[in-house]
């Protein structure tokens, strides 16, 4: 039982860890499809 | 430039639509224009149709593509229905299974002296990939069969919800899987590689098919091996047609994309319907087997049935009286 909550609770915190890092390396929908000339939003 | 790719098909469509109506005004009635009409219209559309833009995603120059829709035709219609129909099977087939032989029980009766199966951090292992598999598989099933049967069921709203939330935890959680699936490599490769017991395993249908029946095994015997190379296996697929998901168009083209997605979708039914019959064998199918990975303390009676030879070198490792 406590293997398989510290499993848990670890893959819980990988997929956190995992979503911040992915979310600030994306790059952004504006970014990806506009040429700086276009954009309206700075974002 | 993409509004000229748009305006092109929309002077296609026009065209076909004129063509339509003189050719058939005075001969057929208005209602029945129509499919005619679609037909036509979907026969011009048959190649590929592209345009340019100035837009730094070139790729949406191309705006419609016959790989795409025979992508789409075979996603939604063999790859479902197949799927989802085996998926079913299995569920149905470990029913039967269970209702003709029973749970296998130990011959032997428990002992009531146990010995250490597995250590904590193989637990943990197995648990950290056992986890994160069920939601990758539950989001990934809802992704797919999710529409047709969970939609009706709680609506729009909650399915939308539900959904969203499946799917980052499917992004998301694949590391934690990819993880335990590496780890379990690291540990338990020693012990999987086939050996000339094996074919007495499966000669004698790995012991549950008949009772008083017991094949030597060692740690892992013939079917967990065929396991642990077929999650090796499965995992290397679904991470890396996942990854090339997860990341469109880094690492492949179009058409890259749209097989990736189909391998990553077959696959995927496969493992599951696999691990279906893991999780049978190791809870309701076999007495005793998920204290292995419960409490990581077997049996002796347990370990003497079903892993002779791992029993037999673990225990005449141990001291006099230890267990």
């Amino acid at each position: 039982m406590k293997a398989f909550l510290t499993a848990t609770v670890a893959a819980i915190v990988i997929a956190i860890v995992a979503g911040f890092i992915l979310k600030a390396e994306n790059e952004s929908a504006t970014a990806a499809f506009t040429t700086t000339s276009a954009r309206v939003s700075t974002n | 430039m993409l509004i000229s790719a748009t305006v092109l098909l929309r002077r296609v469509a026009a065209a076909l639509l004129l063509g339509g109506v003189v050719a058939f005004a005075n001969l057929t009635p208005a209602v029945a224009q129509q499919p005619a009409n679609d037909a036509a219209l979907m026969e011009a559309l048959k190649g590929t149709l592209s345009g340019r833009v100035s837009i730094p995603d070139e790729k949406s120059a191309l705006l419609q593509q016959p790989q795409g829709r025979e992508w789409r035709e075979m996603r939604e219609g063999p790859v479902k229905s197949l799927g989802g129909w085996l998926l079913v099977a299995v569920v149905v087939g470990l029913c039967a299974f269970f209702a003709w032989r029973g749970r296998v029980r130990v011959e032997g009766g428990f002992a009531g002296r146990t010995m250490e199966r597995f250590t904590p951090v193989e637990r943990f292992t197995h648990w950290l990939t056992a986890v994160s598999f069920i939601v990758l598989g539950l989001s990934g099933l809802n992704m797919s069969f999710g529409r047709r049967l969970i939609l009706p069921l709680i609506g729009p709203d909650a399915f939308a919800s539900l959904t969203e939330l499946g799917k980052w935890s499917h992004d998301y959680l694949s590391f934690a899987f990819v993880l335990g699936v590496f780890l379990m490599a690291v540990m338990w490769l020693r012990y999987n590689f086939f050996n000339a017991l094996d074919a007495e395993w499966f000669k004698e249908g790995g012991g549950i098919l008949k009772k008083g029946v017991h094949p030597p095994s060692s740690k892992f015997n013939a079917g967990q091996k065929i396991l642990f190379w077929a999650v090796m296996l499965g995992a290397l697929v679904q991470a890396v047609s996942g990854y090339m998901l997860m990341f469109p168009f880094y690492f492949a083209d179009m058409a890259g994309m749209q097989l990736s997605l189909l391998v990553h979708a077959v696959s995927g039914i496969l493992f599951v319907a696999l691990i279906l019959a893991h999780i049978y064998i190791g809870t309701l199918g076999m007495e005793g087997a998920f204290d292995a990975m419960g409490t990581g303390q077997v049996d002796v009676n347990w370990a003497r049935e079903h892993h002779s030879l791992w029993a037999k070198e673990e225990l005449g490792a141990r001291a006099p009286g230890d267990d």
